[in-house]
């Protein structure tokens, strides 16, 4: 059941010169949000849009995000600082469904975040991870704390294997078997992992992203094709089956 | 400070204070049911229905503007049959006013349309002839009076309870569509609906919306809304149910007193699931202070210079 809490920040800080990571004491919000799932932040008076963030991590009733700095609003939540309060909502949203057996969590760039917290509440995860550089290559440690094994690619070659993380996702379900894959990340990114998934005969769950509204499933503003109808991320996903979306 | 009445009536439909939800910010209410009891509203505007499911416009469908958002949704929706059979019987276990908003392509399916709603036993119908995100229809028929009117006298003839006519801004006059609505028939008239707008990213060029353009809300358009409602209550005498950017109790009483009955609120849901109720409360306090017994008193209480 999603609620509005006043969060005070407990802990901010950059991972990189635009990507942040802000910790925040959530309460219930924390102790029932599920892995995939997101929470809507205000930012300030003067935007009238909440805007929707993917939960990197929880422990006990702390939550954390993890964003690029893009716009606004992002801008806005940046500059807070420590004991500063954010007006969060949530947890929305379907998020991953956890299978028994051992699941491959993919991530790519700023969708690397989520992956965490999936792979902490998995019995058993292995990680494929890709960035544009090593400059932007975040949370490697902590996947590596929670994964058994964390598959590294940069698009210029300058950490892990040079190219994109579906070549990674191919090796990985060669070489082992998995349950399911969870990918987040931009769309072509999701698109060829869908399809290396599909090749490996393995179950694959997309988390998409789309310009939301009041992000609770009531204004469906954020509309993404999914079996041939507009579906919502906010309350039918952001996880869908990649098989069912029209990609 | 005494207790203030809230309760007040829009074409002979009582509401337990002023404040109603507007069409498709609130879905049929099952969302914020989450967060409170929707039966603490006035009343609910419906997601705008139409007499088949709509699957509505691609996406992006919003965009933020300055104190304002872009949407261009469509009208997606799940017709009005499937309304009725699956979202009325769950808003009738609610104590508060359910109207319920309609698009057609033709007069003759806002006629369909009320039939059915009629019989299903909504409290109001609210025609939207103002839609600017749908081809057919829509503001097409907000913006021409003979129009305007035609759609109306369909809507009456087939409705059994009252029927309140959606006025669009995008016009020159908004009095002439008023007048011609009520001479129509309309029980009552809500305004306004969103104004046209766009937004473009500098970077690609593209308008940020997948349909270019879109209908402005929120707090940019609230002296628009009040404007019109003021311009509209002088040319017109059936009840107004105002919106247009209303956030808090003071917007509500602008819009009260430039001469609505009853306010709407919608955009403000997004930011806090809550505002509607904070706007009640709002209202009620500005009520108090100015030692009125009856919120009803505010309506049409501006004094012009």
């Amino acid at each position: 059941m999603p609620t509005v809490i006043q969060c005070p920040i407990t802990d901010l800080k950059y991972l990189t010169p635009d990507i942040v990571s802000i910790t925040v004491d959530a309460g219930e919000i924390a102790r029932s949000a599920g892995p995939g799932q997101f929470v809507n932040l205000k930012c300030g008076e003067g935007l009238l849009l909440r805007r929707p963030i993917s939960i990197c991590d929880v422990a006990g009733d702390l939550l954390t995000v993890v964003f690029q700095v893009k716009g606004e609003g992002t801008k806005w939540l940046a500059a807070r600082r420590v004991g500063d309060v954010l007006d969060v909502l949530g947890p929305l949203g379907h998020g991953y469904d956890i299978p028994s057996g051992r699941v491959l969590v993919v991530g790519g760039g700023i969708g690397v975040p989520p992956m965490l917290y999936t792979a902490r509440r998995c019995h058993g995860a292995d990680a494929c991870v890709g960035f544009r550089s090593r400059e932007q290559a975040i949370l490697l440690g902590e996947l590596g704390d929670v994964c058994g094994e964390v598959r590294v690619a940069s698009d210029d070659g300058s950490i892990g294997a040079h190219g994109f993380v579906d070549a990674l996702v191919r090796q990985a379900l060669a070489e082992g078997h998995y349950d399911a894959v969870f990918a987040c990340g931009p769309r072509p990114m999701l698109r060829s992992v869908a399809r290396a998934a599909a090749e490996g005969h393995t179950a694959c769950y997309v988390s998409m992203e789309e310009r939301m509204g009041c992000g609770i499933g009531a204004c469906l503003v954020c509309a993404c094709s999914v079996g041939g109808h507009h579906r919502h991320v906010c309350k039918d996903g952001p996880v869908f089956r990649a098989e069912e979306v029209d990609w | 400070m005494g207790k203030v009445d809230l309760s007040v009536e829009l074409a002979g439909v009582r509401m337990k204070n002023p404040v109603v939800v507007a069409s498709g910010t609130f879905g049929f209410g099952r969302e914020y049911n989450q967060f409170y009891d929707i039966s603490q509203l006035g009343g609910i505007c419906v997601k705008g229905l139409t007499l088949h499911p709509r699957e509505g416009n691609p996406p992006p469908r919003i965009a933020e503007t300055p104190m304002g958002i872009l949407n261009s949704v469509g009208l997606q929706n799940p017709g009005v049959d499937g309304f009725i059979a699956h979202e009325l019987p769950w808003l009738r276990e609610r104590d508060l006013a359910v109207i319920a908003n309609i698009s057609g392509n033709t007069p003759e399916e806002y006629g369909v349309m009320c039939e059915k709603l009629s019989a299903a036993g909504v409290d109001l119908i609210e025609v939207n002839i103002s839609c600017p995100n749908v081809k057919a229809g829509g503001m097409q028929y907000g913006t021409v009076p003979e129009m305007a009117a035609e759609v109306t006298r369909k809507a009456k003839s087939h409705a059994s309870v009252p029927v309140m006519v959606k006025l669009s801004p995008n016009v020159t006059d908004i009095t002439a569509i008023a007048r011609a609505v009520v001479e129509a028939g309309a029980d009552a008239l809500s305004l306004i609906n969103t104004i046209r707008g766009m937004r473009i990213d500098v970077n690609t060029r593209r308008p940020v919306l997948r349909m270019n353009t879109g209908g402005l809300s929120g707090p940019a358009v609230l002296p628009v809304a009040v404007r019109m409602v003021w311009e509209v209550a002088r040319a017109v005498d059936v009840p107004l149910l105002g919106m247009g950017g209303v956030a808090k109790g003071e917007d509500a009483a602008q819009l009260m007193l430039a001469g609505a009955s009853a306010v709407a609120v919608g955009t403000a849901c997004f930011s806090d699931p809550y505002a509607p109720l904070h706007v009640r409360d709002g209202l009620e306090e500005i009520a108090a202070r100015q030692g009125l017994t009856s919120v009803r008193v505010l309506t049409g209480g501006v004094q012009p210079w």
